[in-house]
């Protein structure tokens, strides 16, 4: 008992207390910024491993880039990657940067459906489904709920059961072979319910974008209450996607 | 000579493969060269070759540091006898040539699908209706888990056969994660693209199934990695071992109720990849290794706050392990549950830290060493209870060991040197890469064709030796004590989909 005080006192305080505020240490990988210097759009096009970048005029779709950074690092004049990991948005059409525009991602509160801030504001019970992710996103999922993120604080957690939740957690491109068991377990969350997609595999596919493995029908059929980019997706930039969704609105 | 020896991250001809009728390359593998407790069989796989396919078999010698390559072409329609029936390391090889190419085998003791990927020979096969095992008797009953689980984790099928709490079996179905990655490195044309892939066959091992992308690769193009790039992989891969480690222990204490070991392990984590996201800006180490070049050489700066990390780290990490490792209530979970006893381990041909456990003395980086592992002169640590008690002390002892490899190799930084242009891969080549990942043996193999382009890829994560080991440790367990047994060995559900 003694020594799990000691241990205790010595780990000090842990926790993240502004989630809003926070800065990630060193380089990350955040919202891009995108100069309107004249550069050879066709070779940086090229250079994409997901076809993010599209020209005239060159913008990135955070929905399709893996993060990778080898456009900024192949022109660093041009492309930019900020420390600014606030890029969870409702509007898939604002994940697309383009040239010139340095505004942060937001969310688009005309698209958020009015049931979502009257019954889930104050608490969000979320089921995961992994879909064929690759352990990355679902590791900083379960991150998201340690001392440090400690996302319990705002009554937002991971349940064991789809009957307990209020909204299902997609991550990975869905497989072919975990098409039906994501249906399964979306039908048996009680309405009114939410999707969020976590990590740029969900959004797009990313890298296995055009795989004969995959079956992404699902998301043919429902709306996306918020789309989560990241290769893996912070857990500030869920957590703060999230509280952004959910937030009291009147 | 029916074989030829290479080593680690060695390209040759592909015709300089010896090519044996099916009988003389069951012999040569079977009896011949898995003949010692150093060999083992590294990988084993088939792809089509005209209009038969082509079986590749590579076993590793770990006395002599070499790789014993043979081959045979066998037609598609003619059944065979099984290299199983003599030896199970060979099991799930098996059965994957059979899943994908429709052979099929006298006697296999088990020709079940492995992970119904998209290209498999038998469609009507399907993930829904898998042939499980099953005992009639009215007092045993069945309990199904999955394949999506309580908590995030990916998703997997666990059908077990219960006496009462007791597992008499448990039969694990997966297949759920296949993305069909094979397959995409071989049409996805771009060098970004294959290195990005690599990078997203299994999360946790971003920097080892990447470290054996790349090696692969430019062995295939001749290309002499200088001493700043093998410094960075190497120190990747033990920081991978250290997170990841860490982590597990961490999940070890909440599969136990210990909430304060929990708390603490997953805090340290936290540090350990925040370095990474430091040092090349994503936490999992994603974007860190490239073929050819070095994006993020490590700078003096990074190589003193790698030293404060560690004198951290270190001090509260052995505060927490001393307590987690000599609580009774803790060791009254972990000692000898989930056994898997060494010739058990032998037998089913585990890997990594899975094999270690159980006195098996697999570590690619002592017996087959590439980067800079031939100067650590790494010793491997062993236990020899097979417990998940001896899985928690080896990821506590091999920690340890990493913080001293690291702090060994950031005494002197090399100078970053202007690296040689990457040329192109040799056609008609086949090369092999194997890395000790933090879970074990990684295994990437690559065949070209004429003009030099992928004609084949082959990717074998140390979970497709260990699923087998998980299932037998689970035996006359309790079915409450499946999560910790789980959670001891950790493997991976999208390395061994693919």
């Amino acid at each position: 008992m003694f020594n799990n005080l000691k241990i205790v006192l010595h780990q000090g305080k842990q926790y993240i207390p502004d989630i809003a505020t926070a800065q990630v240490p060193g380089i990350f990988r955040g919202r891009p910024v995108i100069s309107t210097l004249n550069v050879d759009e066709a070779e940086l096009v090229e250079i994409c491993p997901t076809n993010a970048i599209s020209g005239n005029p060159l913008s990135i779709d955070l929905g399709r880039c893996v993060f990778c950074g080898e456009c900024a690092l192949a022109y660093p004049d041009k492309i930019k990657f900020t420390t600014d990991y606030k890029i969870a948005t409702n509007d898939r059409q604002k994940l697309i940067i383009a040239e010139g525009k340095d505004e942060p991602v937001d969310l688009n509160p005309e698209l958020i459906r009015k049931e979502i801030s009257s019954y889930f504001s104050g608490s969000l019970k979320l089921r995961q489904v992994c879909a064929g992710g690759d352990g990355s996103c679902e590791m900083e999922l379960n991150a998201c709920s340690n001392v440090n993120f400690d996302m319990g604080r705002f009554g937002i957690e991971f349940v064991a059961s789809p009957r307990h939740a209020d909204g299902v957690v997609i991550t990975g491109p869905i497989t072919s072979n975990m098409a039906q068991p994501l249906q399964i377990c979306y039908d048996a969350i009680p309405e009114p319910k939410i999707i969020i997609l976590a990590g740029t595999d969900a959004i797009s596919g990313g890298i296995f974008e055009g795989s004969p493995a995959l079956d992404r029908d699902f998301l043919r059929k429902y709306k996306i209450d918020l789309y989560v980019p990241g290769n893996p997706i912070h857990p500030l930039t869920f957590i703060n996607g999230v509280l952004q969704l959910i937030r009291k609105r009147i | 000579m029916n074989y030829t020896g290479i080593r680690n991250n060695e390209t040759i001809p592909i015709s300089t493969i010896p090519e044996l009728d099916y009988s003389s390359f069951l012999e040569l593998n079977v009896f011949t060269l898995l003949n010692t407790a150093g060999s083992h069989c590294v990988s084993y796989f088939g792809f089509p070759w005209f209009d038969k396919i082509k079986l590749i078999c590579c076993i590793a010698k770990d006395e002599q540091n070499s790789i014993c390559i043979s081959s045979s072409v066998i037609d598609m329609k003619q059944p065979l006898p099984s290299f199983s029936n003599y030896k199970l390391v060979f099991e799930k090889f098996e059965r994957e040539i059979h899943e994908n190419f429709g052979i099929n085998y006298t006697d296999h003791p088990w020709l079940k699908p492995v992970r119904f990927p998209f290209n498999r020979f038998d469609k009507s096969s399907n993930i829904a209706n898998y042939p499980f095992f099953k005992i009639e008797s009215e007092e045993l009953h069945e309990v199904g888990v999955g394949p999506i689980h309580a908590g995030i984790i990916e998703p997997g099928h666990f059908r077990f056969i219960c006496n009462g709490e007791q597992i008499l079996h448990l039969e694990i179905q997966l297949g759920y994660q296949h993305r069909g990655v094979e397959q995409l490195f071989l049409d996805k044309k771009k060098l970004l693209q294959r290195v990005v892939l690599a990078e997203n066959i299994a999360g946790d091992s971003a920097a080892g199934h990447t470290v054996a992308f790349v090696n692969l690769w430019e062995s295939l193009c001749k290309f002499q990695p200088g001493r700043d790039l093998q410094l960075s992989r190497t120190i990747a891969l033990e920081l991978e071992r250290i997170a990841v480690h860490t982590g597990d222990l961490s999940g070890m204490c909440t599969d136990v109720a210990y909430q304060l070991g929990s708390a603490v392990y997953g805090r340290l984590r936290t540090p350990v990849i925040n370095y990474f996201q430091k040092w090349c800006g994503n936490r999992l180490a994603k974007g860190l290794v490239r073929v050819g070049k070095n994006n993020y050489p490590i700078t003096q700066t990074l190589a003193d706050e790698l030293l404060v990390l560690f004198e951290e780290y270190e001090k509260d990490f052995e505060e927490i392990s001393e307590e987690l490792f000599s609580l009774p209530s803790t060791l009254a979970r972990f000692e000898k549950t989930g056994v898997v006893t060494t010739e058990q381990a032998a037998l089913v041909g585990t890997v990594g830290m899975s094999a270690r456990m159980s006195e098996l003395k697999r570590d690619i980086r002592f017996s087959h060493p590439h980067d800079l592992y031939p100067e650590l002169r790494h010793e491997p640590v062993l236990r020899n209870q097979g417990d998940v008690y001896s899985r928690g002390r080896i990821r506590k002892k091999e920690i340890d060991q990493s913080m001293g490899y690291i702090r060994e190799l950031i005494q002197n930084l090399p100078s970053v040197e202007a690296a040689d242009q990457l040329g192109n891969p040799i056609p008609n080549s086949f090369a092999i890469s194997l890395v000790e990942g933090w879970r074990g043996e990684i295994c990437h193999c690559a065949i070209t064709g004429d003009n030099g382009d992928l004609i084949h890829y082959k990717i074998k994560d140390p979970s497709f030796h260990n699923w087998l080991a998980m299932a037998l440790a689970v035996r006359n367990n309790e079915i409450s004590d499946f999560p910790i047994c789980n959670k001891s060995f950790d493997l991976s559900y999208c390395g061994h989909d693919l």
